[in-house]
């Protein structure tokens, strides 16, 4: 059997491949991609979240806010490990995002304006991430599906501490009710831009769901988000900035405006209100960082030399 | 508009026009392969990998971000350079040696540069 | 498919979706234990609020660099070492409260001002994100308060007992983390080299402090620490990583009290202002209200 056929017949029956495994060019193409990606958004992600961990306004929370960001940088790690298995290195992936050659989620794009931000991120951001996530802990690509899996319990820990936070807030002072309404009006419709533009937009999704790499349509994964959302912001007395979005009893969803694309385009090409802010952040900080990776490798060296010359 | 899909974690990134790279080593800190036994566990497991400079780091690293500091978890941290692996041999018939490395394409062994077609 | 090789790791936690978990229940537990005989409770609740305060104090500078390390294994270490000092201090701050400082934990930490902090200056000042400088307090904080907690755990207060015992393991991880990146840095290239022995030499000044015995720890024999009996063991671990590191122990006068009063008195730094300016503002902007 060849090994293309081989390679279909494992696709086929939902089987894993792994790092082992003869792969077309392209699949290897796509994964890196996207697994790279998906890591850099981790990374990136840690920033506008980490900026409120100095200022939380309780010990408890400052904790809470510390060990998530911290499981980002684990599930970012988690994440280049597993594109390092298709024979690129952590480095080089590194550089591509410092460059502006490989992109992360646009959602972090965006500036958390207040510490209701933290609470909304983990609502909404993070319960966009787990619609789009939890398909992936099948993805056909062993090592990405079993971090996926990894990712995934400790994702919607994440979100119910998010969801947790609001419901205090929302049972508060109404300054902070009024924060957590003022905070979803902003969060709400980048949300929704995370499962990306419509269907009828996305030719390449095909490919990518033949490969078993993606499982689902944005709009399908939009929706889902959509409909799942509505009774959680019912329970906390919030209003969702849609003035159009109902119950349809007919297709059993609910019915949605769409977001302003248009503000989606300027974002992902740069224009968005922290594009440069976070990139040059991570510049700085990996710049900063090469004298100690260097004395640390330089350090293992003259250990090795010693080592070698003692034996 | 071009590609975007909701792919990966939080989603909307480019899925064209995306550098995926040459696969070039770097001066980097060496790759570590990860191998945990749990306290109720029978045998070591992979896990995945990480970057650390010596030893020392790599099993520390390994203790933070593959056993939450658990106590009583045996770990394990290999050079990835130093694992050599069979291939499954009724999936690859076609691979001739039978020891080769744990990853497939071959990217964190020093090539010298010099080398034509590597 | 059964992928899932991480069930037999996360056993008994039931938080067990945290990576990194230290459990984030409230810490009434213990500390609502009795003051031992013979112990004045405003003495204890001090000597818990000066412990606390190092912890807590420290674990605001380690969150500075979040997405700031160097490599991302450090930021999980850092985050690491913060969360672990954290979850000292709220036990630490809640058993002051219990005793009468405060009403509790956060009323402590977000409420009062510098002159009602208790934590000595190697916690407060910064270190404009230079890793040297980082890793240069993080081994004489760790290596310090490792001797100390060492000691405290046969206090007679059992809540000091019971963080000595659970926080000399944290402590004794700090430590060597600290350590094994002092011998790397000094001990690796001539800019590493130069940039540690700088940052040695910057913290130095803060480590006579770390000896001086306070009039509350005077009045606690058998509960807190004296720790001046510390730094023996200190300078033994210290002489032990410079010359690894080979690096040379400085020589620098001691930052100097003010009438003989310092961090142990709520005299501080400049830097401590700032400190409690970010760590308290949104805390102080919404009074009464509970996160």
């Amino acid at each position: 059997m060849d090994h293309q056929a081989l390679f279909d017949e494992t696709i086929a029956a939902d089987q894993r491949i792994e790092p082992r495994d003869w792969m077309p060019d392209a699949y290897r193409a796509t994964l890196i991609r996207q697994i790279a990606q998906h890591a850099h958004s981790e990374i990136i992600g840690m920033q506008p979240e980490g900026n409120w961990i100095l200022r939380a306004p309780s010990l408890r929370r400052k904790a809470i806010l510390l060990a998530k960001v911290q499981d980002e940088a684990g599930h970012g790690m988690y994440l280049y490990a597993a594109a390092e298995t298709l024979g690129i290195d952590r480095e080089e992936l590194t550089e591509k995002l410092i460059e502006g050659r490989q992109k992360y989620s646009s959602i972090f794009n965006y500036p958390t304006l207040s510490y209701a931000d933290v609470g909304v991120i983990g609502w909404l951001v993070d319960g966009a991430a787990i619609c789009n996530q939890v398909p992936l802990c099948r993805c056909s690509y062993g090592p990405y599906a079993r971090a996926m899996i990894r990712i995934c319990k400790e994702e919607s820990f994440h979100q119910r501490q998010g969801y947790e936070l609001l419901l205090a807030m929302v049972r508060g002072t109404d300054a902070q009710r009024e924060m957590v309404q003022e905070s979803t009006n902003r969060w709400w419709w980048p949300s929704l831009m995370m499962f990306g533009p419509p269907d009828g937009d996305s030719p390449n999704t095909q490919q990518s769901m033949e490969w078993g790499i993606k499982r689902h349509t944005n709009d399908e994964l939009r929706q889902r988000f959509v409909d799942m959302t509505v009774p959680q912001a019912a329970a906390l007395g919030v209003t969702l900035p849609d003035p159009d979005l109902r119950w349809n009893a007919e297709r059993g969803r609910h019915d949605y405006s769409q977001p302003d694309w248009t503000e989606f385009k300027a974002v992902i090409s740069g224009g968005g209100p922290c594009n440069a802010q976070r990139l040059a952040h991570r510049r700085r900080a990996h710049d900063n960082g090469a004298w100690v990776r260097e004395a640390a490798l330089a350090h293992a060296e003259k250990q090795a030399r010693h080592t070698e010359a003692a034996a | 508009m071009s590609e975007f899909t909701a792919e990966g974690g939080h989603g909307a990134v480019p899925t064209t026009g995306v550098d995926t790279g040459r696969g070039t080593p770097r001066r980097s800190w060496p790759l570590y392969e990860v191998f945990v036994r749990g306290k109720r566990g029978l045998n070591h497991v992979h896990v995945g990998s990480l970057h650390a400079p010596d030893d020392e780091m790599a099993l520390r690293n390994a203790r933070d971000v593959y056993t939450r500091r658990n106590e009583g978890v045996s770990i394990w941290v290999v050079r990835a350079e130093h694992i050599t692996a069979s291939s499954p041999a009724e999936k690859d018939p076609f691979f001739a040696p039978s020891g080769d490395k744990v990853y497939r394409h071959p990217t964190f062994y020093v090539i010298p540069e010099d080398v034509p077609h590597l | 498919m059964s992928d899932n090789v991480y069930d037999s790791l996360a056993e008994t936690h039931e938080d067990g979706q945290w990576a990194f978990g230290t459990g984030f229940e409230d810490v009434q537990e213990e500390i609502t234990a009795p003051v031992p005989d013979g112990v004045d409770a405003a003495d204890l609740a001090q000597y818990c609020l000066m412990l606390g305060d190092d912890a807590l104090i420290c674990a605001q500078r380690l969150s500075e660099w979040v997405a700031n390390a160097p490599e991302l294994e450090e930021e999980v270490a850092l985050a690491n070492t913060a969360l672990d000092l954290l979850g000292q201090a709220r036990v630490l701050l809640a058993r002051a409260a219990h005793l009468g400082a405060g009403a509790d934990e956060d009323a402590l930490a977000f409420q009062r001002a510098e002159p009602e902090f208790r934590n000595v200056a190697l916690a407060e000042i910064g270190d404009d994100l230079d890793f040297a400088r980082a890793i240069a307090r993080l081994l004489l904080f760790s290596t310090w308060r490792l001797a100390l907690l060492e000691r405290l755990v046969t206090s007679r207060d059992p809540v000091l007992a019971a963080v000595a015992g659970k926080g000399v393991k944290e402590l004794a991880y700090h430590r060597d983390h600290a350590a094994h990146w002092a011998v790397r840095l000094g001990d690796g290239t001539d800019v590493s080299h130069t940039r540690m022995q700088a940052a040695l030499d910057a913290v130095w000044p803060y480590v006579d402090e770390l000896f001086r015995t306070s009039e509350v720890e005077a009045r606690l024999p058998g509960v807190a620490v004296d720790p001046a009996e510390t730094r023996g063991a200190v300078d033994a671990v210290l002489d032990q990583v410079l010359a690894a590191a080979t690096l040379t122990r400085p020589s620098r006068p001691g930052a100097g009290t003010i009438g003989g009063r310092g961090g142990r008195q709520g005299v501080h730094t400049e830097a401590l202002g700032h400190v409690l300016a970010e760590m308290q503002s949104l805390a102080r902007q919404h009074p009464g209200a509970t996160w």
